[in-house]
């Protein structure tokens, strides 16, 4: 029974600083299989990984790799051992060529130099067998994401790879490259390589995955045959209660009554700005949830940094509450009563070193201090109430944001802008990365939001989402806004055909 | 099976040494001067009087009062390579003004005033340019501050001529002199300075401005902070502490040279920061820490010296524990 197991961890704990975040999991992966690797945030997913890869030391439990016990002190060894990752940020040197990037850390040399042709046409050797033709000698951030993505594969597989771990390798892909990437995926698995997919996508689990094991809490709750098992009990497994309610509904939105009465809060005209953002009209009105659908690239994020004054117009006016709109910068649209959750927790949202109490109040402070001096009881107040009714997860205001899960820390950075108290608040990808359960919550806290009469915008590239969740839907493609859809009557059809085409296809009546 | 009873067990060991630098990276610079004070009270004669305590605070005030302006600097991911030069502005200026070689100021104590004002003034004013340079165009701190750090000294020299200026001014020299209750007043001064700086990191939004800054400078604006002006402040405030720290070494030695005055200033004030545990990456920053770090490098120094061991071996010494404080920081980051 063993002989087809390529990897075999069993009864693996780790615990941080006491807690433990693995206990007794286990994980079996056959050779030449693609192995679906689920769970929620927090789950553990992430922590046995990088356990497996030598990332972290493992406090108890064995590892078996290609018949052999597996010990490994860093991703380099694990690297040299078969194992390559790719992580969903892609870790490679974007001003370096493709050919470096593929063969970095085992360059070809001659005489001591480099070997220039040689690692060229190992570099387009390997991308062809993913049918990837492109000039290995430019640098790697001319392409696309998708395209880098392929080059971080083909250097894993240059490393002789006999398991490639992708961790969320389609969060930033759209559609077309999902599929060109299942395909390298199946040409692995038929060169033999096994394949770890992580991925909070149940739909492309069902597509490109034999088997699936399901983490929670540090455990691992099962292991099974991707067939023998359905989408609702992946969910509940994942979730560990019933969720019999979410059959008909994908996402926690649920159509509230008396949207799309409210006034117009907020109204941009001609946008344009930059390459991205070339003529984009929209109005937000009070106690709606406008939604922003488009492929990436499309300019929606982009429209938003204009709204909230990260960056400005070439061209186009915005109004809010009937005057001007012009701000100069975050702080002039802070104070016009915006709020902006951008896309990227890390990049541009948490500051890491910081405490959950330090994060929330990082827009809020000049309002609440006086003379510059912290107000620390009006402080607590503050984050304690946000702590209790967003349900975050910390063992207290001053835990570090960087231990919390993703869920967690988008909780804290909602409650950032919430304590500002937002007439207009900008979600960007407001549940990306996020498991399940807080998904859910989320996407309700959403919902009351809008209720208490919030404008709120939603960037999503999740179609369900937008459709479920957005009473107004404004499509955008290439920099321009092509169709504005009542998100009570428009279906998903609706919207990719104004993604794909342009224009929603009941507006096609004109000649 | 058999294969992993004879590997040995990756549990307890790992999680105690991490604990153990964990702490050591908390408490590190506490008890590595508490260690020194302790060797000194055994080996060295003398140590325990009073006369040691205010040969050590009067030497390590200058570096405090620069590394307090470092280290807001460095907690908002920048650095500061110009503040040795501007001490050197600050020690060239004040004496040219003091002495009436600009203006003849009648007056002891105006000109002694102009003097300290206008010579702190400029100093703070370089900072400024320091800051623009850095918030404005985006430079990199280490290069914008190195315009200042070689022509700042070379402006001083223009400035004297080359020429030592040596004066006895009893108005002017209490700055690094003078005793207040027996204890110098550079002392209380550094100590004023140290606590307005802690307080104002833990207790203002100022404070916490920079430290959100150097966590995560792109979120720090996403949040509405003024991330431009938080940095010509900060850079601002470095040049204004460098230059008092200028008047201060000119009144002890009752001299000031331009070649000399600050030389090394910024090397010292960055180990303080360094050892005292604040992140070199930004973000993360203790005042107090700062102030540890100072005293024991100090304390190193004259432990070497007051034992026989030649400064030039004291630096070797003072490098190791350099490297000993960054590399623990590392350590206890990836834990």
């Amino acid at each position: 029974m063993a002989e087809d197991l390529l990897l075999s961890m069993r009864g693996i704990d780790k615990r941080f600083a006491g807690i433990p975040a693995l206990s007794q999991a286990s994980l079996e992966i056959r050779r030449g299989e693609v192995h679906a690797l689920i769970g929620q945030n927090g789950a553990g997913k992430s922590t046995l990984i990088k356990v497996l890869t030598g990332y972290h030391r493992r406090d108890g439990g064995e590892v078996v790799f290609d018949g052999r016990p597996f010990e490994v002190h860093s991703p380099q060894q694990a690297q040299a051992g078969g194992i390559s990752t790719i992580y969903q940020e892609i870790n490679l040197v974007p001003f370096r060529s493709v050919a470096e990037n593929i063969c970095l850390g085992r360059e070809t040399r001659r005489f001591g130099l480099l070997h220039w042709k040689a690692m060229h046409q190992e570099a387009e050797r390997l991308l062809a067998r993913f049918n990837v033709r492109l000039d290995v000698r430019r640098p790697l951030m001319e392409f696309s994401t998708a395209t880098q993505q392929m080059v971080a594969i083909a250097r894993a597989i240059g490393f002789s790879a006999k398991l490639v771990i992708m961790d969320e390798p389609t969060s930033s892909l759209d559609e077309q490259e999902v599929q060109v990437l299942f395909g390298v995926i199946r040409q692995l698995k038929a060169e033999g390589v096994s394949v770890v997919f992580v991925s909070h996508k149940l739909d492309e689990l069902y597509e490109v995955c034999d088997r699936v094991t399901i983490m929670r809490d540090g455990r691992t709750v099962r292991a099974a045959e991707m067939s023998a098992i359905g989408k609702l009990d992946l969910v509940s497994l994942m979730l560990g209660r019933d969720v019999r309610k979410a059959e008909g509904h994908a996402t926690a939105f649920e159509r509230h009554v008396g949207a799309g009465n409210g006034e117009v809060l907020f109204a941009a005209e001609n946008l344009a700005s930059g390459q991205a953002v070339h003529d984009v009209s929209f109005q937000l009105r009070r106690g709606e949830i406008a939604g922003f659908a488009g492929l990436l690239g499309a300019g929606r994020t982009e429209t938003a940094r204009l709204v909230f004054g990260v960056d400005h117009p070439r061209a186009g006016s915005m109004r809010l509450a009937g005057a001007p709109h012009a701000p100069r910068g975050p702080a002039e649209a802070i104070a016009a009563g915006m709020g902006f959750c951008t896309e990227d927790r890390k990049v541009e949202g948490i500051v890491p070193e910081m405490t959950v109490a330090e994060n929330m109040m990082l827009a809020v402070l000049p309002k609440i201090s006086r003379r510059g001096l912290l107000d620390d009881a009006r402080q607590k107040e503050i984050v304690e109430g946000f702590i209790r009714q967003l349900g975050i997860k910390c063992s207290g205001p001053s835990q570090k944001i960087r231990e919390l899960s993703g869920g967690n820390q988008q909780k804290v950075l909602l409650a950032r802008w919430l304590a500002t108290d937002p007439r207009l608040l900008i979600l960007d990808e407001p549940t990306r990365g996020i498991d399940v359960g807080a998904k859910g919550e989320i996407q309700r806290l959403i919902k009351d939001l809008a209720d208490k009469g919030l404008a709120v915008l939603m960037i999503s590239s999740e179609l369900e989402e937008v459709v479920e969740g957005a009473d107004r839907i404004f499509v955008l493609r290439e920099g321009r806004s092509v169709a504005e859809l009542d998100g009570e009557a428009a279906g998903e059809a609706e919207i990719m055909a104004a993604m794909a085409h342009g224009s929603a296809h009941r507006e096609e009546t004109s000649p | 099976m058999t294969q992993t009873l004879g590997t040995p067990a990756p549990a307890a060991s790992p999680t105690r040494r991490l604990e153990i630098i964990d702490f050591l990276s908390r408490y590190g610079t506490l008890i590595a001067l508490a260690l020194l004070i302790v060797f000194n009270l055994i080996f060295t004669r003398n140590f325990a009087t009073l006369q040691t305590l205010n040969v050590n605070l009067t030497q390590v005030c200058t570096i405090v009062i620069v590394a307090v302006g470092m280290t807001l600097v460095i907690a908002t991911g920048g650095i500061d390579l110009s503040v040795g030069s501007l001490m050197a502005i600050s020690g060239a200026l004040a004496p040219m003004i003091f002495l009436g070689k600009i203006v003849p100021i009648d007056n002891v104590y105006l000109a002694v005033a102009a003097a300290m004002v206008l010579a702190v003034a400029v100093a703070g004013l370089l900072g400024l340019f320091n800051g623009w340079l850095v918030a404005q165009f985006g430079i990199q701190p280490i290069v914008a501050t190195l315009v200042l750090f070689i022509a700042g000294r070379g402006i001083a020299q223009v400035m004297t001529n080359g020429n030592l200026q040596t004066f006895k001014i009893p108005e002017f020299q209490w700055i690094g002199l003078g005793r207040f209750f027996g204890i110098p007043i550079q002392v209380i001064l550094m100590a004023a300075i140290v606590l307005l700086a802690a307080w104002c990191l833990r207790r203002t939004v100022f404070g916490r401005d920079i430290l959100a800054i150097g966590g995560n400078e792109k979120a720090a604006r996403f949040a509405g902070i003024a991330v431009g002006r938080v940095k010509l402040a900060v850079y601002a405030i470095s040049g204004l502490c460098a230059g008092l720290a200028g008047l201060v070494v000119i009144a002890i030695n009752s001299a000031s040279d331009a070649n000399l005055v600050g030389l090394g200033m910024e090397l010292d004030a960055i180990a303080a920061v360094a050892v005292g545990g604040t992140l070199l990456t930004g973000g993360k920053a203790t005042i107090i820490g700062t102030l540890l770090g100072a005293l024991t490098i100090q304390l190193v120094r004259y432990t070497l010296l007051a034992n026989g061991v030649p400064d030039a071996a004291a630096l070797v010494v003072k490098a190791a524990i350099i490297v000993a404080a960054v590399w623990l920081q590392r350590q206890g980051r990836t834990s």
